[in-house]
């Protein structure tokens, strides 16, 4: 939200530049005081907040090394380890602070490679309409009936695994659906007469999309990016559990779960449990933030 | 509606061709030694040679693309690298069975949901309506497989209520298939429901502050039959779309649940696929649970077409 501060304020010239910049910022703050009302927002700030800084900080602050400290396989959760050991040894806790780090480089990425192509299509398809609009409507479509993961799991079969892989996947399964939601935006702008005149002005298309149109969708596309960035966690996470997402040794949920998940009906349930109850956690703090942004941003 | 039926067969057609293009370019466009894929990499490079030869990826590609076409026309999705076997009886016998596990799963959440939102929109903005909807953003946010390993941690292992693997014993009789089934089913349920119920909150809200409503209280109906006449059929129709969207997206989650319950259904095949590099297999799958997408969606517009006649003319654009 910060950075919209840098976007330099547009408008018919003949209103003062001062004026307009002011009752943004005030808007600007109104809207923050709103969301900083809302527990769910605050909540979901924290919890993602903390994730974010076991990522940053990785193994400087785990208690036991999460990648080669084997000690005894399958220890109950108890004073040593207070999550007990996976089936290898290692320190559950700490392979669940560090296993943040992947998904948390791998899922914003996704979700920003999918909202950047996305807005970007959005923008060309809501502002020139016609034939344009129509062709690269229906290959949305086609798009948007194909099973993500089913198609996510074919293309990384294809490719081979690896982190900039899973990221360009899913980001580009991301695009569409994008596509589709900041070009209904689009039109809605696009019909108003600060548009029009702007044509009149004999402005370029790429001027009217960039510097006109942009700025007034920039709310709706600020949502789809936290919304993407909670499916991204969503995808990321259930394709590292099905083997082709997230690689070995890294100690990422999804990919934990996979390892350890036989494990649970002999009752050795925490290696399987902490990391779900990770991503559980992370996704959700994710989507509350998101909420909260969408229904702010509706009112 | 004839015409609008024929219109929307023709852009689902259309679709379809687009999809199994999208298919073909990730199977057969980006990079990749399908012998070499299959062989294994200590293979020598002649008998690879030979292989790509007789499987026809040599081939220039607008050849091989018409093929692929030619075979989608006529259901042929070829043989499994793997077993040499066609690739369709297989995926048939698990779309069934995953089939039945979604259906079980859609029977278990749409009630519940749909209540659940109506009761969500008339006690709007209450108590009651915050923590739906509060319940539907966090259950629809987490991942199913995830779902899945809490219910087989408490509710299988902790409590022991129900069974831990989705596969009921051979020739066991349907109330133990079912119990098997439910909590893989109720894995999906929960995440599903979020949707739905959201759906159907936002459609009564919306309807419950039309005009017509306001009329149908002044003129002394009760709440009940408010809801029975004038709100249900108008309220439901983004409930029926949901649905018919969560069909396909249905068959993406189930492999991870699949997975969880180690269940042999599409998920499974899939899966088993992946390991092996079983690209047909894989293309098959996409295809074929496009197919399922298209004909939910499909279904799901005819039901709002009837339910609704103004959107008969704006699904038609």
């Amino acid at each position: 939200m910060d950075t919209a501060a840098a976007i330099p304020p547009v408008g018919p010239p003949a209103v003062p530049q001062v004026d307009i910049r002011s009752e943004r910022a005030q808007a600007r703050r109104e809207t923050r005081a709103v969301l900083f009302r809302r527990p769910g927002f605050i909540i979901g700030l924290v919890v993602l907040g903390i994730w974010a800084i076991f990522a940053i900080a990785g193994e400087a602050i785990t208690p036991y090394d999460p990648f080669n400290d084997f000690g005894v396989g399958h220890t109950p959760p108890g004073a040593g380890h207070l999550l007990g050991t996976d089936r290898l040894g290692r320190d559950v806790l700490s392979r669940v602070m560090a296993g943040s780090r992947d998904v948390l480089i791998v899922a914003p990425l996704a979700a920003l490679l999918g909202v950047g192509v996305g807005a970007f299509l959005g923008l060309i398809m809501g502002y020139y309409r016609g034939l344009v609009d129509e062709i690269i409507s229906r290959i949305v479509e086609a798009f948007l009936s194909l099973p993500v993961i089913l198609v996510a799991l074919l293309t990384l079969v294809v490719l081979g695994s690896s982190n900039l892989v899973v990221i360009l996947v899913v980001g580009i399964l991301f695009t569409p659906i994008v596509a589709r939601t900041v070009r209904s935006a689009v039109i809605a702008e696009a019909q108003l007469d600060y548009v029009t005149s702007a044509r009149l002005r004999g402005e370029s298309g790429l001027f009217i999309m960039a510097r006109e149109i942009f700025p007034n969708v920039r709310g709706p596309i600020v949502v789809e990016l936290t919304v993407r960035f909670g499916y991204a966690i969503f995808t990321v996470a259930t394709l590292s559990f099905l083997g082709v997402g997230i690689q070995p040794p890294s100690p990422d949920w999804g990919l934990s779960i996979s390892e350890e998940f036989n494990n649970m009906i002999s009752g050795k349930w925490w290696p399987t449990l902490f990391p779900a109850l990770a991503i559980a956690s992370c996704v959700v703090a994710v989507n509350l933030i998101a909420d909260a942004l969408q229904s702010v941003a509706s009112e | 509606m004839t015409r609008w039926i024929l219109r929307r067969l023709v852009l689902s057609l259309i679709t379809l061709w687009l999809l199994a293009t999208i298919v073909f370019v990730i199977a057969n466009v980006l990079p990749n030694d399908v012998g070499r894929t299959i062989l294994g990499p200590f293979a020598p490079q002649a008998t690879v040679d030979a292989l790509n030869e007789r499987l026809g990826t040599n081939d220039p590609l607008l050849e091989q693309y018409v093929r692929a076409m030619r075979n989608l026309v006529t259901l042929d999705f070829g043989n499994s690298f793997q077993s040499r076997q066609p690739v369709l009886p297989l995926i048939l016998g698990a779309i069934g069975r995953s089939g039945l596990l979604a259906a079980f799963a859609l029977l278990l959440t749409i009630p519940v949901a749909i209540a659940a939102g109506l009761y969500a929109a008339r006690r709007r903005d209450r108590r009651a309506d915050r923590a739906i909807v509060l319940l539907g953003v966090t259950m629809s946010s987490i991942p199913e497989f995830v779902v899945g390993t809490f219910l087989v941690v408490v509710v299988g292992v902790q409590l022991r209520w129900f069974p831990v693997t989705a596969r009921a014993p051979e020739g066991a009789d349907p109330v133990t298939i079912l119990s098997h089934l439910f909590m893989p089913a109720l894995a999906m349920a929960l995440v599903y429901f979020g949707y739905i119920a959201r759906m159907t909150r936002a459609g009564t809200v919306e309807v419950l502050e039309s005009d017509y409503i306001r009329t149908a209280t002044m003129k002394g109906l009760t709440t009940g039959q408010t809801m029975r006449r004038h709100v249900l059929r108008n309220a439901l129709v983004p409930t029926v779309a949901v649905i018919g969207v969560q069909i396909g997206y249905l068959f993406g989650g189930i492999i991870g649940v699949e997975r969880i319950f180690n269940y042999n259904g599409m998920g499974q095949v899939m899966l088993f696929a992946a390991q092996r590099k079983d690209i047909p297999v894989l293309q098959a799958g996409a295809i074929v649970v496009g197919i399922v997408y298209m004909l939910a969606t499909l279904t799901s517009d005819l039901i709002i077409a009837w339910m609704n006649p103004r959107a008969r003319l704006a699904t038609g654009r």
